[in-house]
């Protein structure tokens, strides 16, 4: 069972998630390694596939860098669910066929450790620890439409 | 109800007659900004698409400049990458190393950013373009990929906030000072999604540089854009210097136009500002943080790394010799040529100062001046996050060229009015 990886911070950037110094490639599996290293120099060792990152407010600050949502695909998270989103990463999320779950009080409804499972469909966060299920706003229909076609670049292709 | 210059600039390149904020719209995009770490990848993502060419070459500028000269095998891979794919398109506007430098300081100089344009580039900065009355944003790889291959993109149309800056630049107190005093004020988020529009005399009296420092660092308060007014200091900088010089837009903000909100400042009571680690929304003024002692100075990057910078830096650096590591990069080969006719590198060669060829470098922990465990670095640069500049226990402090130069010359954070 997915566990939430909590982390009661705001403003976690895009530096945090994948730094820098890793960008010079763009290999998923090989970002994935580094995934949250400035954040949490355990976080992979601790993450399985599936698992989910709980964060505060701001989540993805900073650069434009799709590195940082390559990161958390390449090691296979399920979801990041945030207070709030920094634009360029929410916008990246969307593009990568990533859903970024909006969820303005988180930080109270989950804790770390919590089984979490996720219905996309009907937009609700199942937190099986706490037996409570918490409803999060769907994105808006584009962005859904994108996401279901395997991101943007897919999107597109489709409509030619 | 009137329009902002930015919604009047996206219902333009959206082919409408007006726009409102949360509109969602296809904008046509002038120019595209193309560089080592991002384009690479929107250049595979559309190979495995089957698309190589781009939609119109003409309106893509490519120079490598994170990591180049390559600063090892994996990023000598990416620039590889990227000259190949450039080579092959025939994009004339490619600035391969030797022409290359900083995106944000080159696209400018070079005469690519035109007002009235839609811009977006493969880089959070790309803010910096709207000094020219553009909109400009930054963006992703894959939004990267579907602007090449079709020319256009989605965008949400912007609420826009408005900055009123009244009043003359005191001493010692400069662009970068006010933007960090903005920052401060609203929070790393207190734009998010946002345009963030600049006016008043402060903005009247600045420089075209100056004025980019401002609109560079708009993304750290998680704007979306920043924008000021075409008036009669940008005209003088794009005369002669535009490669397309077709008539271009000037577009202006109704008086009804709808702000989501305004803020004031008045500039001149400001202080020199220092945002200390981790976040670009630390700023205290230089009276509460002077005497924190640091392991190296850095001067630089796409917000401060032009003539006018290195200028001021020389200047406190004239004849004295710098107690910590200091690493000058001017942003761009012109830059670099300027600063040398003009006997500034002399100034800080005879000071020890490292100074080297143009790249984004250390700006964001590439390489040529990283930070070891524990150190500390007064920077021009524009973002402090943990680890930027290197080890993650590392820290970055924001400032001013002139606050970095005199800090240099004492080994610790100095108010730069002490030298003047």
């Amino acid at each position: 069972m997915p566990i939430a990886h909590v982390y009661k911070r705001d403003h976690v950037n895009t530096d945090e998630i994948i730094p820098a110094r890793y960008l010079n490639t763009d290999d998923a599996a090989e970002l994935a390694l580094h995934c949250m290293e400035d954040l949490d120099s355990k976080f992979m060792d601790k993450a399985s596939a599936g698992d989910v990152i709980v964060c505060g407010d701001d989540f993805g600050c900073g650069s434009s860098r799709e590195h940082a949502v390559w990161a958390i695909q390449g090691a296979k998270l399920g979801a990041v669910i945030a207070q709030s989103f920094a634009r360029i990463f929410y916008r990246n999320c969307i593009n990568c066929g990533f859903y970024p779950i909006e969820l303005p009080n988180a930080l109270e409804l989950i804790n770390d450790g919590d089984e979490i499972e996720i219905d996309y469909a009907n937009g609700v966060i199942n937190n099986k620890t706490q037996g409570k299920e918490i409803s999060f706003k769907p994105l808006p229909d584009f962005a859904l439409e994108i996401i279901n076609d395997g991101g943007l670049l897919n999107h597109i292709a489709k409509k030619v | 109800m009137g329009m902002t210059i930015t919604e009047k600039i996206l219902a333009k390149s959206a082919g409408k007659e007006s726009v409102a904020p949360g509109d969602l719209i296809n904008a046509n995009v002038d120019i595209m900004m193309c560089h080592d770490v991002t384009t690479p990848p929107a250049i595979s993502m559309l190979a495995e698409k089957g698309i190589d060419g781009v939609f119109d070459p003409d309106r893509v500028v490519v120079t490598p400049d994170h990591f180049q000269p390559a600063k090892d095998i994996k990023s000598a891979q990416l620039l590889k990458r990227l000259d190949t794919w450039a080579k092959r398109n025939k994009i004339k506007n490619y600035y391969p190393v030797g022409r290359a430098g900083v995106c944000h300081a080159l696209l400018p100089e070079q005469g690519h950013i035109r007002p009235g344009e839609v811009i977006i580039g493969g880089d959070s900065h790309t803010c910096t373009y709207g000094a020219f009355g553009a909109f400009s944003t930054g963006v992703g790889s894959t939004d990267l990929a579907a602007a090449l291959a079709t020319g256009e993109l989605w965008f949400k149309v912007p609420e826009s906030m408005k900055f009123v800056l009244n009043g003359s630049l005191p001493t010692g107190v400069y662009s970068k000072d006010i933007i960090i005093a903005i920052i401060t004020r609203i929070g790393t988020d207190g734009a998010l999604y946002r345009a963030m529009e600049f006016v008043g005399s402060t903005i009247e009296e600045m420089s075209m540089e100056a004025r980019m420092t401002i609109t560079n660092m708009a993304i750290e308060a998680g704007g979306k854009s920043g924008i000021i007014a075409f008036d009669d200091t940008t005209k003088e900088y794009l005369d002669g210097r535009l490669k397309n010089d077709a008539a271009y837009d000037v577009f202006t903000s109704d008086a009804d136009a709808n702000y989501h909100s305004v803020e004031e400042f008045d500039i001149a009571s400001l202080e020199p500002m220092v945002a200390l680690p981790h976040l670009p929304s630390n700023g205290v003024t230089i009276g509460d943080c002077a005497g924190e002692v640091m392991d190296q100075a850095y001067i630089g990057s796409c917000t401060n790394g032009r003539i006018e910078d290195l200028r001021i830096a020389a200047e406190f650096m004239k004849g004295k010799k710098v107690a910590i590591r200091t690493i000058v990069v001017p942003a761009t080969p012109a830059i670099w040529k300027q600063a040398n006719d003009e006997g500034l590198l002399d100034i800080f060669y005879e000071a020890d100062c490292v100074v080297s060829a143009p790249t984004c470098g250390a700006c964001l922990g590439g390489f040529m001046g990283i930070l070891a465990d524990n150190e500390k670095c007064v920077s021009t640069t524009n973002r402090n996050f943990v680890g930027r500049m290197g080890h993650p226990t590392s820290g970055v402090y924001l400032a001013s060229p002139a606050t970095a130069a005199a800090s240099a010359i004492e080994g610790k954070l100095v108010d730069p009015r002490k030298y003047m």
